[in-house]
């Protein structure tokens, strides 16, 4: 009798673990319909710009049932490159740096976009050509452009009225004569406000690789094979002796000085907000920056003036810009892309996170979107983003090595210790065809 | 027969058991030895022959590396336009900074090995500066020497002296390195002071005894005394030297005015101004890191390291004239 209570009570503890375990495989089966899955997103952003990417995707968030993003900002490329090493990926990655999409591309560390955009008949003429250009390479297409940084021209209005101007330069020697004109001096001489400061190396506008200025003299970095030009195309000796003529004018010290004595190009106090320069290229970010420090100051925004010779350059500008991806080895391919695909092409949510962080939207649609804010200042970035002649730099095997060389050089040249131009400039060309033949060697074609 | 069977068996456990012991001890020294043995394998011996094979390959660090030969070392010797350079500066701030910061150690250490009173306070006050983390040194630094705004130039204006561009100029850039170098000196003041202090009494009192003077004692007693911790500091300097890279890229970031943009790879201030900054090892960094050209700059390590071997062999080989060891035959 002992024995067979024994054996029922076993079979009831059997029994009704069966029976719970069945029940927990219902209820799984159950939900399974509505299954959430967390994908995450890294993006380089912080602080408020963070903020403004977080809103957009809390946007998608509440119209996306089936998933839930977690954002991670302040990410850069090392911090990526580590992670698809590692094997341990996010589902989608965003990086400042357009010029790595070479390797990004080449070594499928981010997957081939072709097939979703196939698959959904996105049409990557959406874009303008200059994003198209740098999130592939050599028509492998892994990346698309999640906002863009374009460069135009600042200035300061009430000091153009003081000085008896009217109108923002539209020439490099008119940009000149106005330096001269809005430049004004302590009484030791040195540098109390700056009407122009060309120094190479001096606040975003100024990148020592001359990126900034290359599209306004029309400058071309490569000829049809791949190789560097820079001494055979005249427009980079022109801009060169244009920019040291001006830096002479000054003195290279004082400008050191003065540069030195500028506080850093994102704090508050950056020289053109507190009226220590007068004109300035810079990048459309500023507009945003000056509405949050200083929305007193009186400025107007214009297409960055260009070579004399070449008048029907104005209007074009120096366009870079954020690109995002897959990398490999992701989780949820198809939710990544879903994610991707509403980040970069929904006129919508670029509108609003253009908005948020007044960088400039990626599609052509968007650029006339409804939702974007009307801001007569911001309105200057989207023309010259659209303009058919607005260019970026080249994307090779090397990233953006090839600009270290070029800095090297035009950093010495301003400051008198290049020697002869044209010699420097031919020997640049050897330097950067050597390095690219060097980043080509094996692996990156 | 059985007697004399047993005799030699008896040596041969004997040996055996000597073996088992022997055994025994070596297995007990393997094992006390194990943590650093695979610390040093995996944490040293691996990088390393990794770094002399990927040398020799095309490695972006996101596909797998390709063995391309000898190429990385032709375009390092023959066609890197910066490496030149960066030779010249990492040559340039050992051949100046070392000596200096040994003759500047030595210095110091010497004036506190004869102060009498507050010898704790001005010893921690020397040596307070070794504790800065050497970025906020340089942070500091760059911010003291400002040539605008710094208060070093604000004094020299007003002595009537326009001062130096420092940072922001290539011929004062690595000058200023070095005096941020010999500021945070106190490791090696320390080791020399504990040297100084080292040094036997009756050897000053017999020199004195047969009229030697202080300079007189200092040549040819206190410095042969003290010669092998002269050696040592000189073969770290120069590995140091040869390493060089956290001053140089942080000084360059912030010098430039674009700190906040350190982490963008967009913006490359390194070397700043006019590659004056540009050290081997920041060089090997941007080769590596930024431009994902992880081959190259595993053939300039491998160039580092031997350079590094070379010298520290020559500096020892060398030292064997003029470094004494109290104790020794020589």
């Amino acid at each position: 009798m002992r024995r067979v209570g024994i054996g029922l009570l076993v079979a009831l503890v059997l029994g009704a673990a069966l029976v719970a375990a069945t029940a927990r495989n219902s209820a799984t089966a159950g939900t399974s319909g509505a299954k959430v899955d967390n994908i995450t997103i890294w993006v380089g952003w912080s602080a408020a710009e963070l903020k403004a990417f977080k809103g957009v995707v809390a946007e998608y968030d509440s119209k996306h049932s089936d998933v839930t993003v977690k954002v991670v900002g302040g990410i850069n490329d090392d911090k990526i490159t580590a992670a698809i090493r590692s094997g341990k990926v996010p589902d989608v990655v965003s990086s400042f740096t357009s010029a790595n999409v070479g390797s990004y591309c080449n070594s499928g560390a981010w997957i081939d976009l072709k097939p979703f955009l196939s698959k959904d008949k996105i049409d990557v003429n959406m874009f303008p050509k200059t994003s198209q250009y740098y999130t592939q390479y050599k028509g492998k297409r892994c990346a698309l452009p999640l906002l863009a940084d374009v460069y135009g021209f600042y200035y300061n209005k009430a000091m153009f009225k003081a000085a008896g101007l009217t109108s923002p330069p539209k020439t490099m020697s008119q940009l000149a004569s106005y330096a001269k004109k809005l430049t004004k001096k302590n009484s030791d001489g040195s540098i109390k406000v700056a009407g122009y400061n060309p120094f190479l190396g001096f606040y975003a506008g100024n990148a020592p690789d001359l990126s900034a200025y290359a599209p306004l003299f029309g400058a071309k970095y490569v000829d049809g094979s791949g190789k560097s030009v820079i001494s055979k195309d005249p427009a980079w000796s022109k801009m060169l002796t244009w920019q040291k003529s001006l830096v002479d004018w000054y003195g290279y010290k004082k400008l050191q000085k003065f540069n030195a004595g500028a506080a850093d190009e994102f704090s508050a106090s950056h020289a053109f907000e507190i009226g220590k320069l007068a004109m300035m290229i810079d990048g459309e970010w500023r507009v945003a920056f000056i509405g949050r420090e200083h929305p007193s100051l009186d400025y107007g925004t214009a297409p960055a003036p260009v070579d004399d010779a070449h008048p029907e350059l104005y209007g074009a500008g120096y366009v870079n810009g954020t690109i995002i991806g897959i990398p490999k080895g992701v989780k949820h391919k198809d939710q990544a892309w879903a994610l991707v695909k509403y980040l970069t092409t929904d006129s919508h949510a670029l509108a609003i996170f253009s908005n948020g962080v007044r960088n400039v939207p990626t599609t052509k649609a968007s650029l006339t979107s409804s939702d974007i804010k009307p801001d007569a200042h911001f309105k200057t970035f989207l023309k010259i983003f659209a303009n058919s002649k607005s260019t970026t730099t080249p994307i090779t095997a090397a990233g953006n090595a090839y600009g270290s060389l070029i800095q090297a050089f035009a950093v010495k040249w301003q400051a008198g210790h290049a020697g002869d131009l044209a010699k420097g400039l031919q020997k640049l060309d050897k330097q950067i065809d050597a390095q690219l033949k060097q980043a080509q060697a094996g692996g990156v074609p | 027969m059985a007697s004399s069977a047993a005799a030699t068996a008896q040596p041969l456990d004997r040996t055996r058991a000597r073996r088992r012991a022997a055994w025994r001890r070596r297995r007990l020294v393997l094992l006390l030895m194990a943590p650093w043995l695979i610390g040093f394998s995996a944490f040293f011996g691996y990088p390393l022959v990794m770094s002399v094979y990927l040398s020799f390959t095309h490695y972006d660090l996101l596909s797998s590396p390709k063995w391309i030969g000898t190429a990385n070392y032709r375009y390092l010797f023959t066609q890197d336009p910066q490496v030149g350079e960066a030779v010249k500066n990492t040559l340039w701030i050992i051949a100046v900074m070392v000596p200096l910061q040994v003759v500047f150690a030595f210095g110091v250490a010497s004036m506190l090995a004869r102060a009498r009173r507050g010898v704790g306070f001005f010893r921690t006050i020397f040596y307070l500066p070794a504790l800065a983390p050497p970025v906020a040194a340089t942070l500091a630094f760059v911010y003291i020497l400002n040539p605008a705004t710094g208060p070093v130039n604000v004094l020299l204006k007003h002595l009537g002296i326009d001062g130096p561009l420092w940072f922001q100029s290539p011929s004062w850039s690595k000058p200023s390195l070095v005096l941020l170098g010999l500021w945070g000196v106190g490791n090696i003041m320390i080791i020399f002071l504990a040297a100084i202090l080292d040094v036997p009494r009756h050897l000053y009192e017999s020199a004195e005894l047969d009229g030697a003077g202080p300079l007189q004692r200092l040549r040819w007693v206190t410095l042969p005394t003290i010669s092998p911790v002269i050696l040592f500091s000189v073969v770290i300097g120069v590995i140091a030297g040869l390493q060089y890279f956290t001053q140089a890229y942080v000084a360059a970031n912030v010098a430039s005015g674009q700190a906040s943009q350190a982490g963008d790879q967009t913006v490359n201030n390194l070397g700043y101004p006019e590659d004056s900054t540009l050290f081997y090892p920041v060089l090997l960094y941007q080769h590596g890191f930024r431009y994902f050209n992880m081959g190259y700059a595993s053939a300039m390590s491998v160039m580092l390291l031997v350079v590094a071997f070379t010298i520290t062999v020559l500096i020892i080989r060398n030292s064997l004239r003029w470094v004494h060891y109290v104790g020794s035959a020589k």
